[in-house]
């Protein structure tokens, strides 16, 4: 395959980043997304120019770390995956790919492609955690939990924190992310003693970092690699609610 | 001179642990708070450690590669966790659990260590379901179980296909709680450089800002080593691009000696390499083979047929296929254990019945969908079979699976004693970094189980045990003249590599290290290969320190700096490997040396004269590194020949 490139580059936070242009040959459709970045990284070092700089660890869709704006979709063009599993079977000969970083304002770039997620651990900080320490807990069987509300809380403890739903919503909200780990906790008779306090404590947080407000577009399940639901959102409000007309705290 | 003492305190195996713990020292809660302890690394062992000893009430800095502690590597396990639970009712027993290890690491693992871990696997259970870990369950509410390879009883816990993410998200909880107390102080986007030694004492490290460049200091009663294993030498592996050997190198360098570093763990199920380009390869978790049936045509012209894509798998008759691990091994069938697995699949291909590009076997799940319907199949491994197919671009549930094997996970790693402290005095090393638990091969699900062992239940009290004495030590000071001399070293380093200025890229270095290490140090190796690979590696680090290339500079974001650091490292690391699997004149687990294999093409122990850790002393740049040998004496288990007929 044939292929050009625009990609976003800026040297680091402060300075002021432009599209670059470049171009590739003989890509095989077999070649992942990150792959082609690594051959076009190899001719940039040949060429005595800095490669591209992007996120990327465990590059089998787990770790959340990779995350590309491609062609103005976060993780590019095929549904529920990572940027690391997007394959270049995805695009034909000939065609122009734009590459950008996640653009929201909590998530400032460091270098190129390359932004800081940090604001996403400072949440989980707040009180994404059951508050147990190591020891003294009881036996693993101790509080049965219906096989249906444990396959629901997995299913939104998926979240890989990849930041992809920041990056789809015009609003910049990291409501899908929070409502993930709020959701988990709430399904979960462990999680019950300090629902109040968590979904308080988290909602601010996010809210203080300057993550916009959710306005029910969804882009953000749409462009989920793990598809967490949009439902968690609604469950967050629930828990919200609740926590503000209830709690005694 | 390095000294070997392992520590093993006296007494009955299912007494020590007990004992241990009772006699410990420990430190009063207003002196925890004055004690300073470093973790590098936040996997499963490094954030588990972090998290329980902030708990206690140490000051602890933790230390991170990536963006932030949940991308840790760990994270990627995906079928399980062992434990003694015996739910099942099927026989499962802390004895039991412990003999499958000790047969499974093919009797080259230390007794007391091995105990110690089966014993705590249970807390580890019952730990992580009061975190809010969701593991699977059954319609009764309870915990559900699935089997893994080298033991007879269903002893595994899961998440779905993701059971290291949620134990190391669990972790993670927990440590985000100790760091919003702030007990624990995270630093992210670092790479340890070296450790600082002041009286032979480890009491800091220095690093690398990843954003910035900047050569940090910092100082500390101890240090946690929690990096990881080092299987990315081979280049091609199931590692994360990150993951890497360098931070126990350093440790090696300084001191620490580095055990059995050829047990290299080479799994089964892995997606084929496809392409030049490839840049790792993907596990398909070993739960698959709880039904996944795993055959190679009977004939060769079949084999060729389908390799010259005149034939599909779905065209050979039940007949002609060869379920070559059912027949081979009937007991255990395709839950043997990873090594053995490993050779047959290479045995297969070797011999010509291989598929796709000939180095690939299937891995079929035709009479499971039959037997249980796709659903249950979809319910079981949606996720894996997803992921195959976004890989490889074919459906699973129509067509077998190509799988062969790939380098996975090392079983050796810095030697540590019974406290998981290395040959240097406040060096504690913990899950992959250590060589501990394992012996020659580990069984699956094994490893999450021995990470959270050591961090959650293990240094919390072999740490405070080391640090009991230390409060009567002035805090340690990053103006030491010790910190003057490790920052200038690792400056040095930098300039070093910079002044190189050649034409080749890092990455073509370690893809060339790769191949050598896959073909000549890889699942079976003979004497000779060991011989040629060893000159083979030299010219390459001599070539690398004249040829290669780093552009950028050192003050800013530059992940080819990152890559050149690593690599002077794992050049160094892979003569090691080489020279430890040539000084092994045996076959045991991971390491398969083909001159010693029974008739029957088993690996082939010499008890005799290998039953020993080979622990390698670093004696400098040109000198030859010398082996200790810390001897294993079996006093609560019959030495077999591991047998999974």
């Amino acid at each position: 395959m044939k292929l050009t490139l625009k990609i976003w580059r800026q040297d680091n936070a402060k300075s002021k980043g432009r599209f670059e242009t470049y171009h590739l040959d003989n890509i095989s459709p077999d070649c992942s997304f990150l792959e082609m970045l690594d051959i076009l990284n190899e001719q940039l070092i040949n060429k005595i120019s800095h490669p591209v700089c992007f996120d990327n660890d465990c590059r089998e869709g787990i770790c959340g770390m990779c995350g590309l704006y491609i062609n103005g979709r976060p993780h590019g063009n095929d549904d529920a995956v990572t940027t690391c599993q997007l394959h270049m079977r995805h695009f034909s000969d000939g065609d122009t790919i734009t590459i950008e970083p996640w653009r929201a304002k909590p998530f400032p770039i460091i270098r190129d492609l390359v932004v800081d997620r940090s604001a996403f651990d400072k949440i989980i900080q707040e009180g994404g955690y059951i508050s147990v320490s190591t020891g003294g807990v009881p036996d693993g069987n101790a509080i049965p939990i219906p096989k249906n509300k444990a396959d629901e809380a997995m299913d939104s403890a998926a979240c890989i924190g990849c930041g992809a739903c920041v990056a789809a919503c015009k609003n910049a909200s990291a409501m899908l992310f929070v409502s993930a780990k709020v959701s988990q906790f709430a399904l979960l008779p462990q999680g019950k003693p300090e629902a109040a306090k968590r979904v308080m404590a988290m909602v601010k947080k996010m809210d203080e970092l300057g993550f916009g407000s959710c306005s029910n577009t969804y882009a953000c399940e749409a462009e989920c690699p793990k598809q967490i639901k949009r439902s968690n959102i609604a469950r967050l409000n629930r828990e919200f609610f609740k926590a503000k007309v209830v709690s005694e705290e | 001179m390095i000294e070997l003492n392992s520590k093993i305190p006296q007494g009955e195996l299912s007494e020590k642990w007990t004992k241990y713990k009772a006699a410990q020292h420990l430190v009063n809660p207003a002196n925890k708070r004055k004690l300073d302890v470093i973790v590098v690394g936040t996997g499963l062992a490094g954030a588990s450690a972090a998290a329980s000893l902030g708990a206690l009430g140490f000051n602890v800095k933790i230390f991170c590669i990536s963006d932030s502690p949940r991308r840790a590597h760990s994270i990627a396990a995906q079928g399980g966790i062992n434990a003694a639970k015996n739910y099942q009712n099927d026989g499962d027993s802390v004895g039991r659990l412990f003999y499958d290890t000790i047969k499974g690491g093919d009797y080259r693992s230390r007794e007391a260590n091995v105990y110690r871990l089966a014993e705590v696997s249970n807390n580890i259970i019952d730990q992580c379901v009061a975190q809010g870990v969701p593991f699977a369950r059954d319609y009764a509410g309870l915990l559900d179980n699935r089997s893994f390879g080298g033991a007879q009883v269903s002893r595994t816990f899961y998440a779905k296909g993701q059971t290291g993410q949620q134990l190391l998200l669990g972790a993670y909880s927990a440590l985000s709680m100790q760091i919003k107390k702030g007990s624990v102080k995270l630093y992210e986007r670092r790479e340890m450089m070296d450790v600082v030694m002041i009286d032979g004492r480890a009491r800091g490290i220095i690093t690398r800002n990843l954003t910035t460049g900047e050569i940090e200091r910092w100082a500390s009663h101890c240090v946690i080593l929690a990096t990881g294993g080092y299987g990315n030498v081979y280049y091609l592996s199931t590692n994360a691009m990150n993951s890497n050997g360098s931070a126990a190198w350093q440790c090696y360098k300084k001191g620490a000696a580095f055990a059995n570093p050829c047990y290299v763990q080479i799994h089964p199920t892995c997606i084929p390499v496809h392409g030049e380009y490839q840049s790792k390869l993907t596990l398909m978790s070993e739960s698959l083979r709880n039904d996944g049936r795993i055959w190679v045509p009977k004939k060769k012209e079949d084999a060729e047929a389908i390799r010259k894509g005149q034939l599909k798998p779905t065209d050979i008759k039940e007949e002609d296929r060869d379920y070559y691990l059912e027949r081979r091994y009937p007991a255990f069938g395709n839950l043997v254990p990873r090594d053995i697995a490993s050779r047959a699949a290479k045995e297969r291909c070797d011999a010509g019945y291989g598929v796709g590009t000939g180095h690939a076997v299937y891995l079929d799940f035709s009479s499971a969908i039959e037997r249980l319907g796709k659903d249950v199949v979809e319910a079981r491994y949606g996720n894996l079979f997803q992921m195959y197919e976004k890989i490889v671009d074919e459906n699973p549930y129509e067509t077998p699976m190509m799988i062969y094997p790939a380098v996975h996970y090392t079983m050796g790693g810095l030697w540590v004693d019974y406290e998981l402290q290395t040959t240097i005095k406040g060096l504690f090393a913990a899950g992959e970094a250590n060589f501990s638990d394992h012996g020659a091969n580990r069984l699956g699900a094994s490893a999450l189980m021995q990470g959270l062992a050591d961090g959650y239940f293990v240094l919390p009290y072999t740490v405070q045990n080391y640090l009991s004495d230390q409060i009567y030590e002035a805090p340690i000071s990053t103006n030491n003249p010790a910190f003057d001399d490790a920052e200038a070293e690792v400056r040095r380093k930098i300039e070093k590599l910079f002044a190189v200025n050649g034409t080749k890229s890092v990455d073509s270095f370690q893809k060339e290290l790769g191949k050598i290490m896959w073909e000549h140090v890889g699942m079976g190796r003979t004497k000779e290969s060991l011989q040629q690979a060893i000159p083979m590696i030299v010219a390459l680090k001599q070539d690398f320190w004249q040829s290669m290339r780093v552009t950028g500079d050192n003050n800013s974001m530059n992940p080819e700096l990152e890559k050149a650091v690593r690599f002077a490292d794992h050049v160094e690391l892979a003569l090691l490997i080489a020279k430890d699997a040539l000084q092994r004149e045996e076959s045991c687990g991971g390491h398969f040396r083909e001159e010693y294999q029974t008739d029957e093409g088993e690996a082939k122990r010499n008890d005799n004269e290998f039953m020993f850790v080979g622990a390698w002393e670093y004696t400098g740049e040109d000198n030859e590194p010398i082996l200790h040998k810390e001897e294993l004496n079996y006093e609560f288990i019959k030495v077999q020949q591991r047998n999974y007929k």
